[in-house]
């Protein structure tokens, strides 16, 4: 009960850190305000989401299967009707001038949907032309070329790979020159190779200013290219902030000593420190603050002699953007439990 | 507006009747020449005029609204399914495009592919029978608000649809009987006194009496309430087209 009080605590206190985050935020091209969203069986898939995002950057949205990820960015490109809240574009509503916010935007859905009989050039034409675009064939052009498409212009999609049906969709996304594109889970399936021709896409697409928003399972992937990172978890926007600083905030640092010869327990001199003795007494793992004046690892050093135990190697661990990810998810979980 | 959007999709819908010619035009040709063969040549031969025309001319509204019909709506439905069942229609509630202008491009292109397939077949039956058009400009406008109005219906048919079964079921299982049971290749004159006040329930007997009259002026019901019957129909089907886009009917959830 208590313990599921502190998390409780520390959610809120993190929804505080992303409320003051947004607001020393440049001009937002996104402005999401208490949205929520309730199907008619009554399943509320997004809670209360606030969210700015500014133009040129690209976020990163995490969270388990069901987390509400997709919901939400198809509430902001209109396929699934908020039940309440609002999103501005540009200072547009979506729903009020929603010409002008879908214009702006682009959207590279997580399936693979295509029309299978269409050649490449015909449909990613018809992308543009749909979002109110006169032809461009020029602009096109660039587009499959950027994307290694263009020797496949005459193709029919349904001869096409997964990968280069996963461009496809890219291109479709890009051919209305759209500022704000979203990628929902644009890399599931795709072999690795693939997936880094992906982070270099949208790499050259912020290059670009295009406001990048992403969603994915791949930790790697927001701590490849995000420079924000936010944390879904049913329905809840658990967590937003700089990569960076999630890292340096929620991140834990250990320190690993090999011991020269393996100990029963640890010594009663050491219990003051943060000690895990772990490979059958083989390894010391002590968990530091990174950030703190002082992280204990000279005292600690100092104190392994005075106990005559020796090590032969020593190395130090940061914990990466998936524990926290992971953390976090439990942490809230446990928490609405 | 989102002329562009409109296009796009009146384009796309155009350039996948080109992708299937054979199903498209061929085939409807093929098989209403096989109709003036049989009804025409063969078993109309020995047949009386109806009501002082050919039977082989006499079918021909009817053949050209059983065409009308069926394709509009086979057309029109299947344009706005497809979408939805291969995941596609995600692109077009995303985009900037209002109700009026998706229907007005899925629905044109219906209309017009039937309209140019009811006028080739015209063109197919004037080398079986010898034909003539008394009112070609009121001919035109039953063809084209015709093909308007089921094509809207097939619109309707194919948002409402959620498998192909329930695509084919209405043209299969209303349209085609409410076709033959309207007139089209008879007179209801023929018919007993009891089913001749039956048949005047059948809407498509008002669509095929009023064509009939723009061929041969002949009727059996006055072309200004075969006309007044299809405008509000149409009416009626706009209305339900947007009332099921404006409320996100089967389509955003």
């Amino acid at each position: 009960m208590g313990i599921g009080i502190c998390r409780a605590i520390v959610i809120e206190l993190l929804k505080l850190h992303n409320a003051a985050a947004m607001d020393s935020l440049p001009s937002p091209v996104l402005t999401i305000s208490n949205l929520n969203k309730t199907y008619e069986g009554g399943f509320q898939a997004l809670k209360d989401i606030n969210l700015q995002i500014s133009k040129g950057e690209i976020l990163a949205l995490l969270g388990p299967n069901g987390a509400g990820k997709t919901t939400l960015i198809s509430a902001i490109c209109g396929i699934v009707r908020p039940s309440s809240g609002e999103v501005l574009v540009a200072g547009y509503d979506i729903v009020k001038d929603f010409r002008k916010t879908r214009s702006m935007i682009g959207l590279v859905p997580q399936e693979l949907t295509t029309d299978s009989f269409e050649s490449v050039w015909s449909t990613v034409s018809f992308s543009r032309g749909l979002f109110g675009k006169p032809p461009n064939p020029e602009h096109i052009e660039k587009v499959l070329r950027d994307l290694s498409l263009w020797d496949k212009k005459d193709s029919m999609i349904r001869t096409l790979s997964g990968g280069m049906k996963r461009r496809v969709l890219i291109a479709k996304a890009l051919s209305h020159e759209p500022e704000i594109l979203f990628l929902d889970e644009p890399t599931a399936g795709v072999d690795v190779s693939l997936r880094k021709d992906m982070w270099n896409i949208v790499r050259q697409l912020k290059s670009q200013n295009v406001t990048i928003i992403l969603t994915t399972h791949y930790i790697e992937e927001a701590e490849e290219i995000a420079d924000r990172v936010g944390v879904i978890n049913n329905g809840e926007l658990i967590l937003v902030d700089e990569k960076q600083n999630l890292m340096q905030k929620l991140g834990k640092k250990q320190l690993i000593l090999e011991l020269a010869e393996p100990l029963q327990e640890l010594p009663d001199s050491l219990s003051s420190y943060q000690l895990e003795l772990l490979s059958d007494g083989a390894q010391i793992v002590y968990t530091f603050d990174n950030h703190a004046d002082h992280t204990g690892i000279t005292a600690l050093l100092d104190d392994l002699k005075s106990a005559s135990i020796r090590f032969r190697d020593l190395n130090t661990t940061q914990s990466s953007l998936e524990d926290i990810f992971v953390n976090l998810v439990n942490e809230t979980t446990q928490a609405q439990e | 507006m989102n002329i562009h959007g409109m296009l796009a999709i009146y384009k796309f819908e155009m350039a996948r009747t080109r992708r299937t010619l054979m199903q498209s035009i061929v085939a409807p040709v093929i098989t209403t020449s096989l109709y003036f063969i049989v009804f025409g040549a063969a078993i109309g031969s020995r047949i009386q005029q109806v009501e002082g025309v050919s039977y082989g001319a006499f079918i021909v509204p009817g053949l050209i609204m059983l065409n009308l019909l069926t394709h509009s709506i086979s057309n029109a439905s299947f344009g706005i399914y497809f979408p939805k069942f291969v995941g596609t229609v995600y692109e077009m509630l995303s985009a900037p495009i209002s109700t009026v202008e998706v229907v007005m491009g899925y629905v044109g292109a219906a209309a017009t592919k039937s309209i140019v397939l009811g006028l080739i077949i015209l063109v197919t039956a004037s080398f079986f029978i010898e034909l003539s058009i008394a009112h070609p400009i009121i001919m035109m406008l039953f063809v084209i608000l015709t093909a308007m109005s089921f094509s809207l219906l097939g619109f309707v048919l194919g948002l409402w649809a959620d498998n192909f079964e329930k695509l084919s079921v209405v043209p299969m299982l209303v349209i085609t009987p409410l076709v033959f049971l309207g007139g089209s290749f008879y007179s209801t004159d023929m018919l007993p006194p009891f089913w001749q006040s039956v048949s005047l329930f059948n809407p498509v007997l008002y669509l095929v009496s009023g064509l009939r009259w723009s061929f041969y002026e002949i009727s059996e019901v006055n072309v200004a309430i075969s006309l007044a019957s299809i405008v509000v129909f149409m009416i009626a089907c706009l209305g339900v087209v947007f009332y099921m886009f404006n409320t996100g009917y089967k389509l955003r959830s």
